[in-house]
């Protein structure tokens, strides 16, 4: 072992990215497998984990202009988030009484994100099973389409959460892992940056900035680095 | 039973941009001083350095470098008729804990207020006559004048290091300065920073539409500079992370890059961290401040004496305190009687979405990086036809390209799927944004009092805003944005998005940190709780600071005016100091 | 000193301070706002003790014998030496712990021999090899001074050392193979300026105990002094007239506002310079700073060596993380960023015969000194989380050979044993 793997463990933490012992990111290319065949979650179960795959295929696909969600490892990015501070709802006010509010009120419901998110897949794969016999992953692309439209516009009976809330959360999630810096095991292989063409924390465009119209040229570059998977691959065996 | 602390001369609430100045001010008169700030303390090294500041998700999207909810937060309605719900996360405003407060994460977006917003009821009665007011609107003058700030303005721009371009200089109009602004007595002390390409679109736009745009003033320095304390700033280097960041190239105002490398070394000065000052104390007669009560880190209850105490926290924070405190009358909305919580006070912005052809990298950006234009601030143009109250800026800004929160696409593309992601590659790299922000008024029905079930972990009830946008200020935004998209449409082969911002006012989607008011100041001890040298009337040891001062908000970013009537009170405290009592009589 | 004086001496000095406190907000920008002590002070007792307290701030006495977060003067800071870790003593007047019971010839034989009140010897961390050079006059100042400190109760802590260095007495033979007691003589030859500038270099000032070569005894070489040595993990440049890594192309004013400031046009002290700056060279005055400049800028330039050149390969992955990490304050061509950010380019510092400095910089960071001059301390973070110790030996290469800069190549393996001291070291 080299000793700049536990340096990058450390850079990794120090931005929040909450790594299980034993799991490969890397390796995993998304599947949720690690080497060991058994699942490596930090957070999902099994199933949540299918649920979370298909509907991110959904909400950002792969096709000509590149890699979608499931490919670019926001599956993975979600499972760390949840597994995480914010997964915890570590710095918001929740302390009770809990009534409805208006929409302008804001959040308020009891459940963290993470709680949200199981309360809410749980409740979709039975909505699923129920219409169509079959849980959410197991849909047609355009049934699950026609599943996000619905949970969007609220008309998915979620119990006590409503399903435009989710559908809100999951899709503002998905954006994030899709185009955060891949530190936090999204946007793989720079795939939302390329996509849009955002080079990453550049840090001096003094020059740049007054060259109107032109392409900026330097490569890809992520908090971690060039390859940042690579790094990613590296800090979880040192743990 | 709380612990007891060695008295101090000055004790100061929170450890921000006011804070810092009053600290630097009251030492170099010799005066003992201790701020208390209940976050924690940050520098440019480790806390903001480029190796990880650049993190969207962190500090923007996860909101690391602001206040958290979770241990004191406030509830909202939008009237007196719907029961307040607490804020569990932050959203619509965003206020920091840490040293450096709000200064460390702001865009750096340094103006300073028109003439007539300092006495603007007077100003707008004699213009358009005493009906033209609305009768709920509590307009009011502040009890100061823009001479009576002009130096204050000056050291404030002058220890940030503005960038910027002069419009008025004693009196003579300065060309591609803003043309409205009220006379300075010498220009900025940065040339403005370097344009854009969305910049550049903007000012063409907008002079072909017959407009004077100007560049922005920007707290971004746009050469290396040393300020008058000795303190060395770096060149901007337009990285596009300054708003909900930290500067890590010391290029970007904040009390860490101006004031504190010399205010730390004073033996004079000292703070502490992690200390949540839950309480003014006064002595028996409630007319005199004897210090504060704070929680430290390990939850001690400690009490700390003082001879003068500023109140120096964020605006809702201040105002908060005096409640729990109880010094002061609180507001009661029904009479229109009492002054702490009294004439709350907001933004509201608006925007035209851009889209064109021409690659404008939008990345490369810095937080005050913008053209504006002031025709329709304050009172620049005739209201009489209009029958709205205020006004605002148009600027096009260009603060940085962050992918997640900074990108714009079209009204018909798809939200998510096939369609959005295509809307994504198409538009990110040309689109661009006009904003307008606009003055909220005050009224009888946007205010702050306590909250009857909520609490913080201090054991204080929350803090209660009641806040909607009134039909004045729908109005003037609406006109606002319809010239936002006047310029827009001027703009070569472009399509435009008007988003006006409609009613009722929500506590979800981010505007602006600009709140106001609730602690505000003036000449009538019946309409103010502080007096124009920012003294309180009831207690004349304790002083408030901060944009909870401001009888009713202004058009532009309040960080300048904070600043000026930082240094004006700074003054007149060492005036008290020599000769303790009440500056002004009611 | 009885303890009277005592009382008066500190509050005089109290008084001082506060004077000293009231001038430096009359900055003049143009010049380092060094406190002329020793210039304005009448002869009699109390200009003695202010003119030791000057002296004990060229000597920078305070940085050795002060633990981080520990009372002034008290001593038992970790000196790490390459034989072990040396403890500094108490010089406070405390009478069982420090330099209370101390006699002026007791302390003058310390400063001149390296021998202590009760005989023993002392080992060479403590600079006497070139205290010795002082006049007595400077010595016993230096006495009166901290005789007007507060006694610390403060023991010395047992030294870090195998055996036999823990026998004092083995020093006895150090000094006979490495130490001639003697004071300074002046070269009649050379102007008072210059004469005044080599008392200050050669003695109080102990620059040589890290700009020069040490043997394997970590005895300096005398016979080339100032051409650059290792110190604390790092590495103090050449003072020498060589223009690529000593202080050939410096003017005399640069030299002034490096040590003046903490910085120049040229670079910022990083590493145990800054403190030195920040603790001691900026007090000095303006003639002694100038004194310092002249005789440094007469010391010779010795020939410059040969430096191998260094792969393509190297240099591109150095110039790829130079990009990512570095460009962005350093700018383009290293030329960093005026009254900011310090240049990389054509800086002797770089370029110096070991990288130890610059890879201890990339790896820890650095500030620039807070002086009253520079408050500012402007700071860089250090990057060993982020880069592997081959990225930080390409990326060392890189910055000593990009933009006409010349120097040895960096090796992986140097970088992880120094970022294993780092780790280790009892200051880091």
């Amino acid at each position: 072992m080299v000793d700049h793997d536990a340096a990058r463990r450390d850079f990794l933490r120090l931005v929040g990215v909450a790594l299980p012992a034993g799991m490969v990111l890397c390796a995993c290319g998304g599947n949720g497998t690690s080497a060991h065949g058994g699942t490596s979650n930090a957070y999902f179960a099994p199933e949540e984990m299918d649920f979370i795959k298909a509907a991110t295929a959904r909400l950002i696909p792969t096709d000509a202009l590149g890699p979608g969600a499931d490919k670019a490892g926001v599956p993975t990015f979600l499972d760390l988030q949840l597994a995480g501070p914010y997964g915890r709802a570590e710095r918001w006010y929740m302390q009770g009484p809990w009534p409805r509010g208006i929409s302008g009120q804001g959040y308020q419901l009891r459940y963290t994100p993470a709680q949200l998110y199981r309360q809410a897949i749980a409740g979709i794969d039975r909505h699923c099973r129920a219409q169509y016999q079959h849980p959410f992953a197991m849909l047609t692309a355009d049934r699950q389409d026609d599943v996000l439209h619905a949970l969007q516009d609220g008309k998915v009976d979620l119990g006590d959460v409503p399903s435009q809330t989710f559908f809100n959360l999951l899709w503002q999630n998905t954006q994030e892992g899709f185009l955060a810096d891949p530190a936090y095991g999204g946007n793989r292989d720079f795939a939302g940056w390329k996509l849009i063409g955002f080079p990453g924390p550049r840090y001096n465009y003094v020059r740049e900035i007054g060259e109107y119209g032109k392409p900026y040229q330097q490569p890809y570059v992520s908090l971690i680095g060039r390859a940042p998977d690579a790094a990613l691959a590296h800090a979880p065996e040192a743990s | 039973m709380a612990r007891r602390m060695p008295p101090v001369d000055v004790v100061l609430v929170g450890f921000g941009w006011t804070a810092s100045i009053i600290a630097q001010e009251l030492t170099d008169a010799g005066v003992q001083v201790l701020a208390l700030e209940r976050g924690a303390w940050r520098d440019t090294v480790p806390d903001f350095a480029t190796d990880h500041i650049q993190d969207e998700l962190r500090y923007a999207v996860r909101k690391q470098i602001f206040e958290a909810p979770e241990r004191e937060t406030m509830t909202f309605r939008n009237n007196a008729g719907q029961t307040a719900l607490p804020m569990r996360h932050l959203g619509s405003f965003l206020p920091a804990a840490g040293v450096g407060g709000a200064g460390v994460h702001w865009n750096g977006q340094c103006w300073r207020f028109l003439p007539q917003d300092f006495q603007i009821r007077t100003h707008t009665e004699q213009r358009y006559g005493k009906g033209f007011v609305p009768a709920d609107m509590n307009l009011q003058d502040w009890g100061v004048t823009y001479d009576d700030l002009e130096p204050h303005y000056d050291r404030f721009e002058y220890l940030c290091g503005v960038s910027g371009q002069a419009g008025n200089v004693n009196g003579q109009l300065v060309a591609g300065g803003n043309p409205f602004e009220g006379a300075r007595k010498r220009g900025y002390p940065l040339p403005p920073l370097e344009r854009s390409a969305s910049t550049v679109l903007f000012d063409k736009a907008a002079r072909d539409v017959g407009f004077r745009p100007f560049p922005c003033p920007a707290a971004n320095a746009s050469r290396p500079y040393r300020n008058p304390l000795g303190v060395q700033m770096g060149q901007c280097t337009y990285c596009g992370y300054c708003e909900w960041f930290g500067c890590g190239n010391y290029s970007k105002a904040s009390p860490q890059t101006t004031i504190l490398p010399v205010l730390l070394q004073k033996d004079n000065f000292r703070f502490k961290t992690h200390c949540a000052v839950t309480r003014v104390n006064t002595d028996p007669t409630g007319k005199r401040a004897t210090g504060v009560t704070y929680v430290d880190v390990d939850g001690n209850e400690i009490e700390q004496p003082a001879q003068m105490v500023v109140l120096c926290a964020f605006a809702h924070h201040n105002v908060h305190l005096l409640l729990v405190s109880k010094i002061g009358q609180p507001y009661d909305p029904v009479s229109n009687t009492g002054v702490v919580g009294r004439n709350y006070a907001y933004q509201i912005t608006s925007s035209v979405d851009v889209f064109q052809k021409e690659r404008l990298n939008p990345f490369m950006g810095a937080g005050a990086l913008g053209q504006a234009i002031d025709e329709f601030n304050g009172d620049n143009f005739d209201h009489g036809p209009h029958g709205f109250v205020g006004g605002g800026y148009i600027a096009l800004w260009q603060t940085g390209g962050r992918p997640i929160l900074q990108h714009y696409l079209p009204k018909d593309a798809p939200t998510w799927g096939a369609g959005w992601k295509k809307a994504m590659r198409e538009n990110y790299l040309t689109a661009c944004s006009i904003a307008t922000h606009g003055s909220v008024m005050s009224y009888r029905s946007s205010y702050l009092d306590l909250d009857p079930t909520w609490r913080d972990v201090y054991g204080n009830p929350l803090l209660r805003l009641t806040f909607d946008f009134q039909p004045n200020e729908l109005k003037m935004s609406g006109f606002l944005t319809d010239k936002a998209a006047q310029i827009g449409r001027a703009i070569p082969g472009a399509t435009i998005h008007e988003k006006k911002r409609q009613g009722p006012y929500s506590i979800v989607p981010y505007q602006t940190t600009h709140n106001t008011g609730g602690a505000v100041m003036g000449d009538d001890p019946k309409t103010s709780v502080v007096n124009r040298y920012l003294q309180s009337w009831d207690v004349p040891n304790l002083w408030v600071m901060g944009a909870s001062v401001f009888p009713q908000n202004a058009g532009y970013n309040p960080t300048g005016t904070v600043g000026a009537l930082t240094f004006w009170s700074a003054a007149a405290m060492k005036r008290y100091l020599k000769n303790p009592g009440p500056l002004v009589t009611a | 000193m009885n303890a009277w004086a005592r009382v008066v001496g500190t509050g005089c000095l109290l008084g001082l301070l506060a004077l000293c406190a009231a001038c430096s907000h009359e900055r003049n920008p143009a010049a380092p706002s060094a406190i002329k002590l020793g210039e304005r002070m009448s002869p009699g007792p109390w200009g003695e003790i202010s003119r030791g307290r000057y002296l004990v701030r060229a000597g920078d006495c305070e940085a050795c014998h002060t633990a981080p977060g520990g009372q002034p003067f008290a001593g038992d800071r970790a000196i790490p030496t390459p034989f072990g870790t040396i403890y500094s003593s108490n010089i406070t007047p405390d009478p069982e712990t420090g330099i209370g019971r101390w006699t002026d010839e007791d302390f003058y034989r310390a400063m001149h021999e390296g021998i202590d009140r009760e005989g023993e010897h002392l080992y060479p961390a403590f600079p006497y090899p070139w205290y010795t050079r002082l006049s007595r006059d400077d010595v016993l100042a230096i006495k009166a001074y901290l005789d007007t400190r507060a006694p610390v109760r403060q023991d010395h802590r047992r030294n870090a050392l195998p055996w036999p260095l823990d026998q004092r007495g083995l020093m006895a033979l150090w000094n006979g193979m490495y130490f001639d007691a003697g004071s300074f003589q002046p070269d009649p030859k050379r102007p008072a300026q210059w004469n005044r500038g080599a008392y200050l270099v050669q003695g109080l000032g102990h620059c040589g105990a890290c700009h020069s070569d040490k043997n394997f005894a970590g005895a300096t070489d005398m016979d080339d002094p100032f051409t650059g040595g290792h110190a604390e993990n790092a590495y103090a440049p050449s003072l020498a007239g060589s223009v690529r890594d000593g202080l050939g192309s410096w003017t005399g004013q640069d030299i002034v506002q490096y040590l003046g400031t903490g910085r120049n046009g040229r670079t910022a002290a990083a590493g145990p310079m800054a403190e030195v700056i920040e603790q001691s060279t900026q007090y000095l005055s303006k003639p002694d700073l100038e004194a310092i400049a002249v005789y440094l800028k007469s010391l010779p330039a010795p020939k410059d060596t040969s430096v191998a050149s260094v792969d393509k390969d190297t240099l591109d992955r150095g110039a790829a993380l130079y990009l990512d990490n570095c460009q962005g304050c350093h700018l383009k061509q290293g030329q960093g960023e005026i009254g900011a950010f310090p240049p990389l380019r054509q800086s002797s510092a770089v370029q110096a015969a070991s990288a130890d400095t610059l890879i201890g910089v990339i790896l820890e960071g650095a500030s620039i000194p807070r002086t009253t001059a520079e408050p500012t301390g402007l700071a860089m973070q250090g990057f060993a989380d982020h880069l592997s110790d081959a990225q930080i030996a390409d990326l060392t290469t890189y910055i000593r050979n990009a933009w006409g800069n010349r120097a040895e190549a960096v090796d992986p393996g140097h970088v992880r044993d120094l970022r294993e001291t780092l780790r280790e070291s009892p200051g880091g």
